[in-house]
């Protein structure tokens, strides 16, 4: 066999670009429990990660990874919606501790177990909530395998420099599904760097920086003390009830995600002259959306396309988008417009369509004909 | 003010075993000469956490039951730095994260849990924990706890802790904490105490070491003569991509446009292998392809499909409605792809004798694939599609099936006879 390099033809798979991307932007411990369809993210990273360690459960999994990142680490874990509930408390308190860390939420079939090799769209809504108070932190999901590489990489760097667990959120079909490609599209990756405390003042854990962004120090290191806490917390990283310092520290949580998403906003939009229906979807729909698209244009007719790689929080540009848009349809693999609900809230306005299915992939003939309706 | 603690107060009730705990602690720590900065302290839920604000250590304060995990997570992180690693825990904490100290233990990490069980939920009540003694009477259980609490001792030192012992939670401790925190590997402490608020108001008359003696979780220690937690990796990769086979053009032969196939059989048959095989000999032909499996989750049995698109140009989109062609080699196959196959206006199925077709527009191929062995029938289904179809070409798909390892384990040549036949 003649291995390849980075500029030849291959067939692969999404787990195995994503794995690599992530480790290129400076993931080095990866901390897994099995589930399908995650499974190839846990293989190829036992090679890949510096660190890898098997998990006794998901709850673990996300422990063992917030210890790690206190240390230094940057680690990742690769899940799917059952494993992915267990760890929500755990992701909250990594939220609240600012520890960086990737957790990869591969969607298939729900809801519970549903069907685990079978493909979705259908976690947004829980990624939407899943921080208490309503926070949100950063959800990034590529479609096709350059985007994959480029939003797994962002991912990896988002956590770092904001300290913050991501979420790159993915599907059964673009992770398991194998394709030719041609390495030579896969961009550059630089290393991810973690804001460090350089200061000559004790260290305060949480103390507010000029970004909102605490620099860090590990734990155990000699310099200072560091104080980490998941609870309602001072700058210094002790417990408070609802002071004002502690109650600010909070809203600063707040603001952070959206107050640096100039800095991860990534989104594709092919805008056609004239056209007034705009089409949007994301990750494995988005290829769908395309080529519907593609076949609307054939036939002669107008239409624009957004595919929203940050997909929470919600950059404002894309309300700068669809608001020139008479007519808007959301496709989404699941049957109840998380998406769409999303950015247009539950009670749809009369310009926004969905299209959406469960158990199978949304094709490009189901986009094109809400479009033409 | 010692350099442990940080405040001469704690913030405890009185009489309070915590107290007595952190106490000897820090005094424990001091005896070593330990460096503050050389310690991490971590806490969760429950009274004994609010002892973080108190310390001078650097402190980490996680959620119920999970300090073990997370202070796991460190340990491994810290790996072969001389860190102290104190985890402080609960009764209610060990029980909801009981999973998390036997495995700390099975690996024998290097830490030590400090468990200050007083027998009941004392931060949110008085309610009975997975510890409270048989007997002992709680906020919920006002005639005394019917069952039996958990032998944490025994459970963390056959999970293989390097160190385990129980002591009674009056007096000097700082022996047996310092015994533990110079233990290499995992160790834990249970430090038996009595809440002030529920456990004496509830229990009256009755003194500790009675309690103690009543449970039968009586004071000891326990060893597991063990080498301390390494770090064992496997062999890796500095590039995953470098893995890859490059896939060489041999000749430009795609079809005028892109062609969906779908190859459906019974898991175990080897049908994503040759689905494999035939995307390489696609690639080697000059065309782009996607391979999009599907399968329940039992790995080897029910169906195996595989759905394939060989394109002259970039596939967009790699999902199947109704396929151009359907490879069919067995039953189960059958079952998966029946809908498709009945959908199909035009195109064409390559099936199984055996097997009962529905009523399709499709033209039909059958043959006997199944007699090249069912290992080899999706494979011989695919040659035969290739030889009537020039989707790809026959001798491509021969050249590619002979430089890979399904080379050795297939009778190729008696399937080029049988095709050519």
């Amino acid at each position: 066999m003649q291995k390849a390099t980075e500029k030849q033809t291959v067939i692969v798979d999404g787990s195995r670009l994503v794995t690599e991307a992530m480790a290129r932007a400076g993931a080095d411990a990866f901390i897994g429990y099995p589930i399908t369809p995650a499974n190839l993210l846990y293989q190829y990273s036992g090679r890949r990660m510096p660190l890898f360690l098997p998990a006794p459960d998901e709850i673990t999994a996300l422990q063992w990874m917030s210890g790690l990142a206190a240390t230094g680490k940057i680690p990742v874990t690769a899940t799917s919606f059952p494993g992915f509930a267990l760890m929500i408390e755990s992701i909250n308190m990594a939220y609240m501790m600012e520890l960086p860390m990737v957790i990869v939420l591969v969607q298939r079939l729900g809801p519970a177990t549903g069907t685990a090799t079978c493909g979705a769209q259908g976690d947004l809504g829980l990624l939407r909530g899943m921080i208490s108070g309503g926070y949100q932190l950063p959800v990034l999901c590529g479609d096709g395998f350059e985007g994959s590489w480029r939003l797994s990489s962002l991912a990896v760097q988002i956590a770092a420099r904001l300290r913050t667990p991501v979420v790159y959120l993915t599907s059964k079909e673009e992770m398991m599904t194998r394709k030719s490609f041609n390495l030579a599209l896969l961009d550059d990756i630089s290393a991810a760097e973690v804001p460090m405390y350089t200061g000559k003042d004790p260290y305060r854990s949480y103390d507010k920086a000029g970004k909102g962004v605490p620099p860090f120090l590990p734990v155990g290191n000699n310099r200072w003390q560091v104080r980490l806490n998941a609870s309602t917390h001072d700058r210094d990283g002790i417990l408070q009830h609802s002071t004002r310092e502690a109650l600010d520290n909070t809203m600063r949580l707040q603001d952070k995600a959206p107050g640096h998403i100039d800095q991860f906003t990534r989104y594709e939009y092919d805008r056609e002259e004239g056209a007034s229906t705009l089409v949007i979807s994301y990750g494995i729909t988005a290829g769908a959306a395309r080529e519907a698209v593609y076949n609307i244009r054939e036939s002669g007719k107008k239409v624009s396309l957004l595919v929203p790689g940050t997909i929470l929080p919600v950059p404002p540009g894309y309300y700068d988008i669809t608001d020139r848009y008479e007519r808007v349809v959301v496709a989404e693999e699941n049957t109840v417009g998380q998406l769409a609900g999303i950015l247009f809230g539950g009670r749809l306005p009369g310009k926004v369509h969905t299209v959406g299915a469960a158990g199978r992939m949304i094709v490009s003939d189901e986009i094109k004909r809400e479009v033409l309706i | 003010m010692n350099t442990i603690l940080k405040k001469a107060v704690l913030p405890y009730c009185k009489g309070c075993g915590h107290d007595l705990v952190a106490r000897n602690t820090a005094a424990a720590l001091e005896q070593m000469g330990t460096d503050p900065l050389d310690v991490i302290v971590v806490t969760d839920i429950g009274c004994h956490g609010i002892i973080d604000g108190c310390l001078n250590t650097h402190t980490v304060h996680g959620l119920h039951g999970r300090s073990v995990a997370i202070g796991a997570g460190m340990a491994m992180g810290l790996d072969g730095q001389a860190k102290k690693i104190i985890v402080f825990i609960g009764d209610g904490g060990s029980t909801i994260g009981l999973q998390h100290i036997l495995e700390a233990a099975r690996l024998n990490l290097d830490m030590t849990v400090v468990v200050h069980n007083n027998m009941l939920y004392g931060m949110t009540g008085g309610q009975t924990s997975g510890l409270t003694p048989c007997g002992f009477r709680t906020t919920t259980s006002s005639e005394g706890n019917p069952w039996t609490g958990y032998d944490l001792c025994a459970l963390a030192h056959t999970s293989g802790a390097a160190l385990t012992s129980r002591v009674t939670g009056m007096g000097q401790i700082s022996g047996q904490l310092r015994e533990a925190f110079e233990t290499p590997g995992f160790s834990l402490v249970e430090v038996i105490e009595i809440c002030p608020s529920y456990g004496v108001r509830l229990n009256p008359g009755k003194k500790l070491r009675q309690i103690i003696e009543e449970s039968g979780r009586l004071p000891g220690r326990w060893v597991n003569n063990r080498e301390p937690f390494l770090i064992k990796q496997g062999e890796k990769t500095g590039n995953l991509l470098e893995e890859l086979e490059a896939i060489k053009v041999d000749h430009k032969s795609p079809p005028g446009k892109p062609v969906s196939i779908v190859v459906s059989g019974s898991a175990g048959e080897g049908i994503q292998l040759a689905a494999g095989i035939m995307a390489t000999a696609a690639v080697r032909s000059g065309c782009h392809v996607t391979q999009k499996g599907s399968y329940p989750v039992t790995v080897g049995v029910g169906f195996s499909t595989a759905e394939v698109i060989i394109s002259p140009r970039p596939v967009i989109f790699h999902g199947i409605d109704i396929p151009d062609v359907v490879v069919v080699t067995s039953g189960d196959g059958l079952a998966h792809c029946k809908r498709r196959i009945k959908a199909m206006k035009r195109g064409t199925v390559f099936a199984d004798t055996s097997l009962e077709l529905p009523e399709t527009g499709a033209a039909v191929v059958r043959q006997d694939f199944r007699s090249a062995g069912i290992r080899s029938a999706c494979l011989f289904a695919l040659f035969r599609m290739s030889a009537d179809t020039g989707i790809i070409s026959l001798g491509t798909l021969h050249r590619t099936v002979l430089e890979s390892r399904l080379s050795p384990k297939v009778p190729v040549d008696k399937i080029m006879e049988m095709v050519k036949g």
